[in-house]
This record gives C-alpha cells, structure tokens and sequence, in this order.
C-alpha cells in the first residue's frame, strides 16, 4: 500500500503552488471580485500554458497525458488560492464529457483549446430551483437544433462551447455540443454570492447543436462526469479548507486580546483545532476519490461520494470559523476571509448540493453492502 | 497511489491467512464477531482463558508483537506487515483486547527505558499473554493534569518506598505487573519533581479495588499503596525524568487506541438497512441517509488518515501527534451513533438486555460504554490541545502553577 501521491505528483504540486503565488495572489482574485470581468484570463492562459490544465488529456488531443493524480494536486492549489478561472466547468466537466463521450471529430476539435486554456467549456444543466433531475428539465433538441432556457450556468458568460442537457420525448436525456457564439444563443449574466466565479442563463432558441453520445444516454454519462469532477472540486474544497485553517491559525497568533495571543485562550484554540480535524477527514477521503478517478476503479462513485460530502463540509466549516476567529475584522470587504466563505458555499452547491452527494453516498453504501 | 500488496506484502499475507485458518479460534467466531462496542468479546466462557489462549499460541509461532525484535518475543516485522497481520486476524483480533495498554504503551516504554536483563525477563511473557501489565497513571486529583499526581515514591537504601492511590487503572484486577509514576520530589516544579518505575502487583501493600462504572461493568480499578517497596533497578529513566518517559507512554498510547478506534458505523449501517420504522426500512427515509452519509465520511475519513500514517511509517517517518485525531473524532461519533440509533427504535430504545432489547442490545451498550471513550488516554479536549500545539504550532496554556514547586501550588484545602 501506498496511499500517497508520488514524488513526481508532490513536485508538481509545489510548481503549481509557485506559479499561483506569482500569479494569483489575494489582489489578482480581488482585482476579479471587485473589477467588471468574471474571471482572470490572463491567469488562465498561464495556466494552460504552464500545461496544467491538460494534466489528464492525453498528448493526443493537446494534453500533457500525465494523469488524474496530476490533475488532483493542481485541482487543490487552485483551491487553495481561491483561483478565478474556470478549471471545473472546462476541465473537469466539458473535457471529460468530450473524453468519455465525443467523436474522434469532437475531440480533435475541442480538446486541444481546452487544454491549453484558448477555449472555455461549460455544462448548461440545471433549468430551476431544486434538485436537478431528468423530470427538472424541459429544453429540448431535434434535428440538430436545441431550445429552452439553462440556470444557473457557471461560466455561461465567459464560455466558448457548452454542454447542453435536454430531455427527450421519451424522458430521457440527450447531451450536445454547443458554440456559444452561434445564432439563437442568448447570454445574461447573473449576479451570484461569489463573483469571483461567473454564472450565466443561457437561453437557446433553436440554436445549432451537435449530439454528444447516444441520443437517451446522456444521464447516465452526465452522472459518471459528475462523479468524477466532484473528485476534483473535492480538492479544490479541501485547498480552500487548508487555506482557511493556516490563515486562521496565522491571526490567532498575531491578534492580542487580554494580554495574551488569541491562539493561547482554549475557546479559539479548539475551534482551530476542530478545523484541523474537517480539514484532515476530508483530505483523507479526497485521497481515496483520487485513488478511485487514477485507478478508474469500480469504487468510484462510492469514493466521489465520500470525498465530495466530505470536503463540502470541511471547507464551509473552515471558512466560517475563519471568520469567527478573525472577529469584526472578519467581516470586513478588507480581509480575504470572505473570499474563502464564498467560494466554499459556492462550491458545495456546485455538482449538486450536499444533501443530493449525502444521499448518492448512502444509495452506493447500501448497493455495496448487498452484493457483499 | 495504491493499495496493492508488494509480491512480498502478498506473500506474507498469504502465509498469516494460512495460519490463522489452521490455528485460530474458530469456536470463537461467531460470539466474537457480534461482540459489539461496550461488551464482553465473548457472550459466554471465560474471556480471560480464551484471551490467553490465543495470544499464547501467537506468540509461539511468531505472530504475536509482529514489530518487536525478535530476541523480546516479536516478529521484526515491518509497520506494513503488523497492518497486515490485523487486517487477517480480523475478529479475533478482539481477543488482544487485554493486552494492548502493556504491548501497545508499557512494552515501548521498557524497551526505552530499562536494563537488558530486564527486557529479556519481562518482554517475551508480555508478548504471550502470559504476563499482563497495568499501567498506574491518574489519581482523584490528577487526570487531565497528570503532572499534579502526588503518590509518592522515597528513597530506602536500593529500594523506592511507595504510598498513595491510583485510579481508572485498566485491567489492574487481572495483571501480574504495573507501570507506575510517582512523585519523588515535591519541592520542585511539577514536571521535574516525578519518577516512573514498575513492579510485581501481587507485592505486599498493593490493595486493587474494582470501580463499578456507569455501564455496570468494572473494567477500570483504584489501586492502594501503603509502603510497597520497588527496588531500585525497576526505575525506568533517571529519578526526575518520570514525565519525559510517560510521554513515550501516551504518545503510544493514542497510536494504539487511535489506529484501530471502532465507530459504530458498520453496524449502524446494518441497523438502518434492515430495521422497519413502520414507514418502512430506516434507510429510506432521507433524514436517516443525511446522518448515515455524515458518520459515512468521519469513519472512512479515519481508515484512509490511518492509511496515509500507514504510508508515511512505511517510508520511514515517524508518526506524531496528528494521530490524536482517532480517538478524538471515533469517540463522539460512537456516542452519536449509538443515540442514533436509538432513537429509531422509538420507546423500545431504553431496553438494554440482550435478548428484549433490539439488536442484542449492541447501540445501548454503545452508549453507556462511550462516555469513556472520551475520557479514557487523554480527554476530547486534551486532544484538541495537542493537536492546536503540537500540530498546528499554537502557543500553549497559560498556566497558573508554572514553575512554582509542586508543594506551593494551590489546591482546594492549600
């Protein structure tokens, strides 16, 4: 056994970690949060380039090929910086969907430009309020042309192609490629608790699509997507979550209050210590998802589960009480506090919420403990 | 990243698979395997012979203590091939339950901190079973702050003169030898006033009272001293140097409490899956698979933590405090589960006897042991202590009796 990431994987972890620390700092993210775009494309392009975003595309369609555990590692120092850039919806959704499910045209087409961060994919899913199921939504496509309107779509504005769901006559559910910048496609952009993350409503109005896999088949592909983007946004969860925690534990011990350090009196200290714990369950569970996505093994979805509801509520837990620790100061647009408490309750409502992943989680427990 | 055996791995592994289904137990099985949190491992029989039985015929064949040297009764296997070993044992692992404070915490502690002579005396029987050991650490007022302990130890020519009580002494009504830290010098600050030694429990002046606990059992003892005399070469360490040697102690201690801590949640699971609320199977209903997920995740958030200290001690480093984790996050969620579970059970819940109560009584018994889980080798807030200091480098407790010599500190009647 060697549940660990590699020397090779450790090292480019730090490489990324480096290249976020030049690039991405605390008023690279604010510059985002506060300015008129919603994501840092200068960032983005870097990151492509320093060939991080193709970790898991093989060199064939533009990708490094070096592997999942790769991508996990890079995944985590993204969250970790609370990073603007569309990683998730690009690479862990719309370039998985092409890997898994795309013609060899599409691939060679579209993969490439997500790899290298000149194009910006994303998955137009959820239509309303509530759990996204096949009866939620009500777009529809034929004959190549799609209609209805999608909301919330993260990254929806900044995009270049989306995956779109539809339903079929029959109720199931048929996935397609679609270039935002085609006729029929009209964007607005949303106003979200984290605008350093952009969301959009997309409407079509019989805009030109492509079939992504088999007609009726796009449920079931949409959920092995999902169960493996979760493992990755469970590493950026649990960054954040270790961000949040080091820069709690950093104030506790420069703030003064009765004479003493802050991080002396036991009321902060155990509230830290707490945090280490979320922080430590969900990266050990995060492993485990990691093992599962390189080994493509059958626990998969069991582990994505476990790793996803893990680290969901890890990181919120951090980002509160980071701010909890911080005081009044917490509160304020000055400190970076609520960069963290953001994007933390953003992510646990992205891939669906956590009460959906709490019962994914039980439903493969149950199914696994049957066969047994 | 894997969890695949080495060839080498694999092949231990096949080989203590073969033992184990030629040697183990197997009458055993079936009580052993429904043994829940809080009871006996055996319903029925003497659970002390068994015990012994078992660890004894281990130890011959060289599968008791597997990381020892092989000159004091182990195996010198590596820290993957002890994994291994557990994972094999399975069940009847909880045979060893009596002997892991002496071969999981005193054991280092000898090998640490004695003669020769004396490891090649006292090591090998502790490693078969046929010696079992207590160790003596809090007293009525020294628990968390352990260093406050005032049994004392004096100097009588080559022999240590020792009078005072110990309490939540595990096991102390059944072992043959203890671990004991005693104060030698009251005048100094507390940390450095303490010497550790240990002795033959069925010395003159030792007095072992069961405790009846909160559960009914007894598996916790006060221990009375009047004028025991330990010789001399049964210190362990220099005089004054008891509390750098009990460090040693409950470090290995958490390690060995921590690494294999039980959640309740298998069984939890098995609970909800076939337990009718009358609305149907427990499991269904979706406020259960909220709970089930959330002790899902702290269980198996525990396993892959033990996996990846697992991972680092096969590479050589050594493991810390971060293992404080175990005990801390299993003893709450045993609590909460066992509650849990309960609670589905509706009026019928309070029952606790085996056979009126729902399944044989297992969550009830869950309950009333997990109090002590807690407490018991450093309390919840010990823990996040040592994990707020030692692992996340925070500044320690202000303390009101630091430095002063332990006679001056004050106490209710100083």
């Amino acid at each position: 056994m060697d549940f660990d990431f590699s020397p090779d994987q450790q090292q480019l972890k730090d490489q990324a970690r480096r290249y976020l620390d030049d690039h991405c700092s605390s008023t690279a993210v604010r510059a985002v949060l506060d300015g008129p775009q919603s994501h840092d494309a200068a960032l983005y392009a870097g990151l492509g380039q320093q060939g991080f975003l193709g970790a898991a595309i093989p060199e064939a369609y533009g990708g490094s090929g070096a592997g999942y555990g790769e991508l996990c590692v890079i995944a985590e120092e993204l969250g970790r910086a609370v990073a603007p850039v569309p990683f998730s919806s690009s690479i862990g959704l719309c370039a998985e969907l092409l890997l898994r499910a795309g013609t060899e045209a599409q691939k060679q087409r579209w993969l490439p430009g997500l790899a290298d961060g000149s194009v910006i994919g994303c998955l137009a899913l959820a239509e309303q309020p509530g759990r996204v199921t096949p009866a939620s939504l009500s777009s529809t496509g034929s004959h190549g042309r799609i209609t209805g309107t999608k909301r919330p779509v993260t990254d929806g504005d900044i995009a270049h192609i989306a995956v779109v769901a539809t339903k079929d006559a029959g109720g199931g559910v048929s996935l397609h490629i679609v270039d935002l910048q085609a006729a029929g496609v009209q964007r607005q952009v949303l106003t979200s608790i984290d605008p350093t993350r952009s969301q959009a409503q997309i409407s079509f109005t019989g805009a030109e699509a492509e079939p992504l896999g088999a007609a009726g088949a796009g449920w079931a592909l949409l959920n092995a997507v999902i169960d493996r983007a979760a493992v990755l946004m469970a590493f950026e969860q649990v960054g954040g979550a270790d961000k949040a925690l080091q820069t709690a534990c950093a104030y506790a011990q420069e703030r003064f209050a009765f004479g003493r350090p802050i991080a002396s009196l036991q009321a902060i200290k155990h509230m830290l210590a707490d945090m280490y714990v979320s922080a430590t369950l969900a990266r050990s569970n995060a492993y485990y998802g990691a093992w599962a996505l390189q080994a493509d093994a059958p626990e998969l979805a069991e582990a994505a589960a476990t790793a996803r509801v893990s680290a969901s509520q890890a990181y919120q837990h951090c980002a509160r009480n980071n701010i909890q620790v911080h005081g009044g100061m917490g509160f304020t647009w000055a400190y970076d506090c609520h960069l963290h408490y953001r994007r933390a309750n953003l992510l646990a409502l992205q891939l669906g919420s956590l009460s959906e992943w709490e019962d994914r989680l039980v439903g493969h427990l149950v199914a696994k403990r049957h066969a047994a | 990243m894997n969890f695949d055996d080495t060839p080498q791995e694999a092949a231990f592994r096949a080989e203590a698979r073969a033992w184990i289904d030629a040697n183990a137990p197997k009458h055993l099985h079936d009580q052993l395997a429904s043994a829940g949190y809080g009871q006996s491992p055996l319903a029925s029989g003497d659970a002390i012979a068994e015990s012994k039985a078992w660890q004894k015929k281990k130890q011959e064949a060289g599968w008791a203590c597997l990381h020892w040297p092989k000159e004091y009764g182990g195996r010198g296997a590596s820290p993957i091939e002890r994994v291994i070993w557990q994972q094999e044992e399975g069940v009847y692992g909880k045979l060893a339950g009596m002997f892991i404070i002496g071969q999981g915490m005193i054991a280092p502690t000898l090998m640490g901190f004695t003669s020769e002579e004396h490891k090649r005396r006292y090591l090998t029987p502790l490693a078969s079973g046929e010696e079992v050991w207590c160790q003596l650490f809090s007293e009525p007022v020294a628990g968390s702050d352990l260093a406050g302990l005032r049994t004392k130890a004096e100097k009588d020519g080559d022999h240590w003169i020792i009078n005072g009580s110990k309490i939540w002494t595990s096991g102390a009504h059944y072992s043959d030898h203890g671990m004991i830290l005693t104060r030698t010098d009251p005048s100094v600050a507390k940390h450095d006033g303490l010497t550790m030694f240990f002795f033959d429990m069925k010395s003159p002046g030792v007095e072992v009272r069961p405790i009846k606990q909160v559960n009914g059992q007894s598996g916790f003892n006060e221990v009375f001293f009047t004028d025991l005399r330990i010789p001399d070469h049964q210190r362990l360490g220099a005089v004054g140097n008891g509390w750098k040697v009990s460090l040693t102690t409950l470090m290995n201690e958490r390690m060995s409490i921590g690494a294999g801590m039980p959640t309740g949640f298998p069984e939890l699971l098995d609970f909800c899956c076939e337990f009718d609320t009358g609305s149907g199977k427990a499991v269904d209903d979706p406020a259960v698979r909220s709970r089930l997920a959330q002790f899902a995740v702290r269980t198996s958030g525990l396993k892959f933590t033990a996996y990846r200290s697992i991972s680092a001690l096969s590479r050589g480093q050594i493991p810390g405090p971060e293992n404080s984790i175990g005990k801390l996050v299993a003893g709450t969620t045993l609590q909460e589960i066992a509650a849990f579970a309960m609670d589905l059970q509706g009026p019928s819940g309070v029952l606790s006897e085996g056979d009126q109560a729902t399944a044989r009584a297992r969550f009830q018994a869950m309950l009333l042991r997990s109090p002590a889980t807690r407490i018991e080798g450093g309390t919840d807030e010990i823990l996040r202590n040592i994990i707020a200091e030692r692992v996340l480098g925070l500044p320690a407790d202000m303390r009101a009796d630091r430095g002063m010599p332990f006679n001056q500190i004050p106490t209710r009647t100083r």
